[in-house]
């Protein structure tokens, strides 16, 4: 059978990872907000079950993690950290060995990046670096594409989720390659898969759940609204408008106009059309 | 005790400086780390909180001390 053939699984209506049950189909960003507490609040209004924090050098005598983290757990929400800025599947590994030590969790968003312009999943690293993790305990969420084979690559790592990219990291773009996409969730229907970068409006989030995605996970869109904190709670609405859609089951698109409206008892359908 | 040792100089968050120390731990508190929330990693490789006193350090060692900050 051909795998675009394949319809999705049906789906739980709540989103699980790892075998926990979250409240929300929504993974949101903690970066560039105009203030800690418009994040705050952004994440409150998201309804957000998981945020991502990074880790990043801290300075001699300086309290800016310890500060930043009773905020975070003040969100009452599961922290992911993530790799961000990894070049190398080594960096990636000591990092993520890192934030389990500090945030005391054991999952982790796996980025190895390829380069600087597109900041792109460098597949080979991520695979790499998924496979010892995944040994080492860690509950990998990995970066990725909707590249099939490095996919299952992951999964026979030990990935038991996906986070394939819509679009470049922080581009806004959208679903850059629907077609992609709608393979691989074709192609892993029961494989929890999210949509991770490049999502800029709440119409993107929602074609992705459309599209049967499990979650979506986004930063910039919210951050960078004009008002972060109504934009999250219009991206809570898409997300659950797409996945509500999904489960409903989408009509199929038609090449040819068909009328809506019953055609039987027509008035004058038995007349000559007239031009005036 | 901590054991004095001659100056040497690491690379500690990337930056250039000079220590008498000669161990993870000790060159945490004389650097301000003391009571800190951080990680550490030595040369790229993981050190965790319970081995740092028993980390030595060697002149030109790299390490990174790091904590929780905004990410997506």
């Amino acid at each position: 059978m051909n795998a675009l053939d394949k319809r999705p699984a049906p789906a739980p209506s709540r989103f699980a990872a790892y075998g926990t049950e979250l409240p929300s189909r929504l993974l949101l960003g903690t970066a560039q907000y105009p203030s800690p507490q418009i994040m705050a609040e952004a994440v409150a209004a998201s309804q957000a079950g998981i945020v991502t924090v990074s880790l990043r050098r801290e300075q001699a005598r300086g309290r800016t993690g310890e500060r930043f983290l009773e905020l975070i757990r003040d969100l009452k929400a599961r922290i992911l950290p993530n790799t961000a800025g990894c070049r190398t599947a080594k960096e990636a590994i000591t990092t993520a060995q890192m934030a389990r030590e500090l945030l005391d969790t054991d999952w982790i968003k796996l980025e190895v990046i390829a380069n600087d312009d597109t900041l792109q999943p460098d597949l080979f690293g991520l695979v790499e670096a998924a496979e010892i993790l995944s040994r080492d305990g860690f509950k990998v969420f990995p970066y990725t594409t909707e590249d099939l084979g490095a996919a299952d690559r992951l999964i026979a790592a030990g990935c038991e989720i996906l986070m394939p990219w819509g679009a470049p990291i922080g581009s806004g773009r959208g679903l850059a390659n629907p077609y992609g996409l709608k393979t691989m969730r074709a192609y892993f229907p029961g494989v929890p898969l999210v949509i991770d970068a490049g999502v800029g409006a709440p119409s993107h989030a929602a074609a992705a759940m459309e599209m049967g995605y499990d979650a979506i996970l986004l930063n910039t869109a919210v951050a960078k609204a004009g008002d972060p904190v109504r934009m999250a709670a219009a991206f809570a609405a898409a997300i659950d408008a797409g996945r509500t859609a999904f489960e409903a089951g989408l009509m199929e698109p038609r090449d040819m106009a068909q009328p809506s409206t019953p055609v039987a008892g027509t008035p004058f359908f038995d007349l000559p059309p007239r031009s005036s | 005790m901590e054991k004095s040792t001659s100056e040497f100089r690491i690379h500690l968050n990337g930056e250039s400086v000079a220590t008498k120390t000669s161990t993870l731990d000790a060159l945490l508190v004389e650097k301000g780390y003391a009571d800190a929330k951080v990680a550490t990693a030595v040369n790229g490789t993981f050190v965790p909180a319970r081995n740092r006193a028993a980390k030595a350090l060697s002149d030109g060692d790299h390490i990174e001390v790091v904590s929780a900050r905004q990410g997506g």
